[in-house]
């Protein structure tokens, strides 16, 4: 390795070069006429190895940065942004927004949050941990996780390459009725995909680590094996005929599931009324013993932010309490749209988790209950229509038969309806993923359509 | 003059000069190492969205940068600055060259590439094309269309969308191409509600030109009237089949599956690393006879068409599939090498900050000869799908989904009723076998799709005639 390689998690701009930036941003929008204006100011330090075979297959160092800004004229709303930093350009794209400003037409909904709901102080989340891993450990570290899922079996005749990543980001967040806030976070992953040949076919199959802090990652060696495992197992996999049968899907899937309920129930597709759950708060969603909760504020997790994308402060809160939803997932926009308060979610829900019931089961007592069905481990495509919780997409997994794995599958479909699905949820595992922003344990839902052949 | 006008919007305001570029290729690529490139890129993008029937918010993105790629064997260091200035570039340099065994610096001169002959598409910028009152007048008359178009509509949401791209790419050689690529979008998307049951529908199009594209013919309108026939369709429809049957895919747009079945296939990196079920498949039988397969980067104004590929590669026309037998893959210039052939001009990236791969440009079937009337009339039982959202392909195992939005069932050679939206999924190396019969109605998409590989977006086109797959798994919720 040439010795000139940057010092990796080096962020090149100080807390206080940043405010001033964001600063400079909200008094050029003033000085244009803006009436109120946010603004907003990231850069992005990173890493990223891939090792394929042995060898190094790229090599990649990130460094980007970002400022963009909403300016408001009264009731009506521009935005604009930039990767130029130049005094310059931020006077430039500070004028961009204003020009639209006043080409807009006003939307009595538009404007800042409340300041009465922004975060005055916060706690500190610890998102930051940066991770001393110039290149050539990285790519040690991808060697060992490539080499450890080859070793496995001779049947893992070829990769995709091990990659692992590492990567350092500061945002600060300024508006014109004071708020100033911001924080810097790291996140940090390991990745392995082989292939491996059986009698019917290739197949390719894939494990990862991510977390903020690089001592939560898993050994190199789990993530190789864990690779090698799963391409393994799903060698020689058929089809299965169409029927309907009981599905269980692994965390990872399951994670989807909930996603599709996030979604349908965030302040966007309720006021546009694009969501199968349209005013559905008060309402039995889930089963009578499901819970669902949202924690912004889990130190050093993934999802974790202090205050949301408004510097709405942000807190923990139960989505659904005893199958019933409490409430939307809203921004000040949103939220005012449909008569509410923001519930501090602009940029999304964080750390929505899901509890197991009935209590402590894994994925081998859920086979069990399952009994015969289909386990899912993989699924492909956007068959999601949130406008009427129409579900059909493709799967791949495990035939399951008394409890037990018989066979691998491919090539089929899994389809309902997901206003049904959720409410034959029969049992939430406690074998919780927690590499996302939701968190949740294998799901067993009682029945769905299966097409085949 | 896209030279100059690439060279002022990347390299004059930071005074870089070719032997400025010289001195940075000079320290960058000597010997130890296997060639690259320097990207240069000016993107300035805007979007105008419309709700409720006001024009109420619109953005606009300005990003500038350079990425600097060094090749040593088949391995790549990759690095980018925001910043283009000749310090920027060598430090970038130093350290994408980190990858290489120390070598000696060397000297190459800079003199200009290939360029194309005649351009597919004018350097004109989009943005300026209308004035901001025209974009909102264009905006609402959508609207208006769509809101006319039936009582039962109950929501519209417009965009209209523009983007000037300005590329300069320096090869290690020190070859000098560039390019200046408009390209425009607009979509629509309508909430029908009747007796309580509310569904959708969308539509958009577009291409590398003005926004007069849209005024033309109007399509504006147009769009707007299919995304409410659309939804209307789908306040009719009842539960889609499940299992195996045969299917008819309509034309242009359903050409998603040949992007999904076999286009991601035979991309050239995976057949380089065979983990592509259609590796070292070279000259064998993949697709019935008479099944033509092209990918085609040089269709004038297509969403997908380019003068030059991102590694200043001029884009041609590849035969993939030639009456059913294997011919080629699409390879950019590191995998054209390494697998002893050369770019098909399908290098691709997102941007600077992206390093390039073998992507698809406008990949299509050529037309049959079979009317399309008779091909639904063969059919006794099966499903007819004419309007797809996405899709998705595992292109190891070779299977691959897509998701009907516009579907009918078919009775004794009849389309009959309209069903919910379904996912279809199928094994690319088998699936073009199984197709008994091909229209010669070949149409191309209206110029909506984005790729996106391992994480990078870039524009494509599809297209394809109407096709008979006689057994695809269709993923509905009634027993068949």
């Amino acid at each position: 390795m040439d010795q000139a390689a940057p010092e990796v998690q080096q962020l090149s701009h100080t807390p206080e070069s940043m405010q001033e930036r964001v600063a400079m941003i909200l008094e050029h929008a003033r000085a244009c006429g803006a009436s109120a204006v946010q603004a907003a100011v990231s850069q992005n330090v990173g890493l990223a190895v891939t090792v394929r075979r042995g060898e190094v297959e790229t090599l990649e160092y990130e460094r980007d940065q970002q400022m963009g800004l909403v300016a408001y004229f009264g009731q009506s709303k521009g935005s604009a942004s930039t990767t130029d930093f130049s005094p310059a350009a931020l006077r430039q794209t500070a004028e961009a927004a204003c020009r639209i400003a006043r080409h807009t037409e006003p939307d009595p909904h538009a404007g800042l949050p409340d300041p009465e709901e922004q975060a005055r102080d916060w706690p500190d989340l610890q998102l930051d941990h940066p991770w001393d891993c110039p290149a050539d450990r990285a790519i040690d570290l991808a060697r060992q996780v490539e080499a450890a899922g080859f070793a496995v079996d001779p049947r893992i005749e070829n990769s995709e390459g091990a990659s692992v990543g590492t990567r350092r980001r500061m945002t600060f967040l300024g508006d014109s009725q004071g708020f100033m806030g911001g924080y810097r976070s790291t996140r940090h992953s390991i990745s392995c995909a082989l292939v491996a040949r059986g009698a019917g076919g290739m197949q390719r199959d894939y494990a990862y680590g991510t977390s903020r802090d690089p001592s939560w990652l898993p050994a190199a060696d789990a993530v190789g094996c864990e690779a090698a495992e799963r391409v393994l197992r799903r060698l020689d996999a058929r089809k299965l005929g169409t029927q309907q049968c009981p599905v269980l899907f692994v965390p990872e899937m399951a994670r989807s599931l909930i996603g599709s309920f996030t979604r349908a129930i965030s302040g966007g597709a309720q006021y546009r009324k694009s969501s199968f759950l349209l005013d559905a708060a008060g309402q039995e969603v889930f089963p009578g013993w499901m819970h669902i909760a949202e924690d912004p504020l889990l130190p050093g997790a993934l999802g974790s932010a202090p205050f949301d994308g408004e510097g709405v402060r942000t807190r923990p809160r139960d989505l659904i309490a005893a199958g019933v939803l409490q409430d939307y997932i809203l921004d000040s926009y949103s939220a005012r749209r449909l008569g509410l308060r923001t519930t501090g979610n602009a940029g999304g829900a964080r750390n929505v988790s899901v509890q197991p019931h009935p209590g402590g089961k894994g994925l081998q007592a859920l086979l069990s209950d399952m009994g015969t069905g289909l386990l899912v481990t993989e699924m492909m495509g956007q068959g999601v229509n949130l406008v009427t919780g129409d579900y059909s997409r493709g799967a791949a997994g495990f035939w399951v038969e008394n409890g037990e794995i018989a066979y691998p599958v491919e090539e089929i479909t899994i389809a309902g309806n997901l206003r049904d699905i959720y409410r034959r949820i029969a049992a939430v595992g406690n074998d919780v993923d927690l590499r996302g922003n939701i968190r949740t344990g294998s799901i067993l839902v009682e029945a769905m359509t299966v097409a085949g052949d | 003059m896209i030279d100059s006008l690439a060279r002022e919007a990347l390299l004059e305001p930071g005074g870089i000069t070719d032997d400025g570029l010289a001195s940075v290729l000079g320290a960058t690529f000597g010997r130890g190492t296997d060639g690259g490139d320097c990207y240069f890129q000016f993107t300035s993008q805007e979007g105008w969205s419309l709700e409720d029937g006001l024009v109420k918010s619109a953005s606009f993105n300005i990003e500038r940068g350079v990425g600097i790629r060094v090749i040593s064997g088949d391995q790549t260091g990759f690095a980018y600055s925001d910043e283009i200035s000749l310090p920027a570039m060598l430090e970038a340099g130093r350290t994408a060259r980190s990858i290489a065994s120390a070598g000696q610096t060397g000297s190459v001169a800079v003199r200009p590439g290939a360029a194309r002959e005649t351009a597919l598409y004018l350097p004109d910028d989009p943005l300026g094309s209308l004035d901001e009152a025209r974009k909102i007048e264009l905006l609402k008359h959508m609207d208006a269309v769509a809101r006319g178009a039936d009582p039962r509509v109950t929501q519209v949401v417009c965009s209209l969308a523009g983007v000037r791209e300005v590329v300069l790419v320096l090869t290690a050689e020190g070859e000098l191409v560039t390019d200046v690529r408009p390209l425009v979008r607009m979509n629509v998307q309508v909430l029908a509600e009747q007796g309580g049951r509310r569904e959708s529908g969308s539509s958009g199009g577009g291409g590398r030109s003005g926004y007069a594209f849209f005024t033309e013919g109007d399509r504006a309108g147009a769009y707007a009237r299919e995304a409410v026939r659309q939804a209307l369709l789908n306040l009719e429809a009842v539960d889609a089949p499940a299992g195996t049957m045969k299917v008819v895919l309509g034309p242009g747009w359903p050409g998603v599956l040949l992007h999904e079945a076999i286009g991601h296939g035979l991309e050239g990196d995976f057949n380089r690393k065979g983990t592509s079920a259609f590796a070292g498949r070279i000259g064998e039988r993949v697709a019935a006879p008479g099944i033509s397969i092209v990918d085609d980067g040089t269709l004038p104004g297509r969403r997908g068409s380019l003068n030059v590929d991102d590694e200043g590669t001029i884009t041609q026309q590849t035969m993939l599939i030639e009456d059913g037998y294997l011919r080629g893959y699409m390879q950019d210039r590191l995998n054209g090498r390494l697998s002893g052939t050369r770019s098909t001009g399908n290098g691709r990236r997102e941007s600077y900050a992206h390093l390039p791969m073998p992507r698809m440009t406008n990949t299509y079937m050529l037309p049959g000869t079979t009317d399309p009337g008779e091909i639904l009339a063969s059919v006794d039982r099966g499903l007819y799908a004419v309007n797809f959202g996405g899709g998705q392909v595992d292109i190891t195992s070779g299977k691959f989904v897509f998701s009907a939005s516009e579907a009918y069932l078919i009775e004794d050679g009849r389309v009959t009723r309209p069903v919910k939206g379904a996912t279809l999924i199928g094994n690319g190396p088998d699936v073009l076998t199984r197709v008994s019969m091909v229209g010669n109605d070949l149409e191309l998409d209206t110029g909506v799709g984005t790729c996106g590989k391992e994480g990078q977006g870039v524009p494509v086109g599809v297209g394809q005639p109407t096709l008979r797959i006689d057994g695809m798994t269709v993923g509905g919720t009634q027993a068949a």
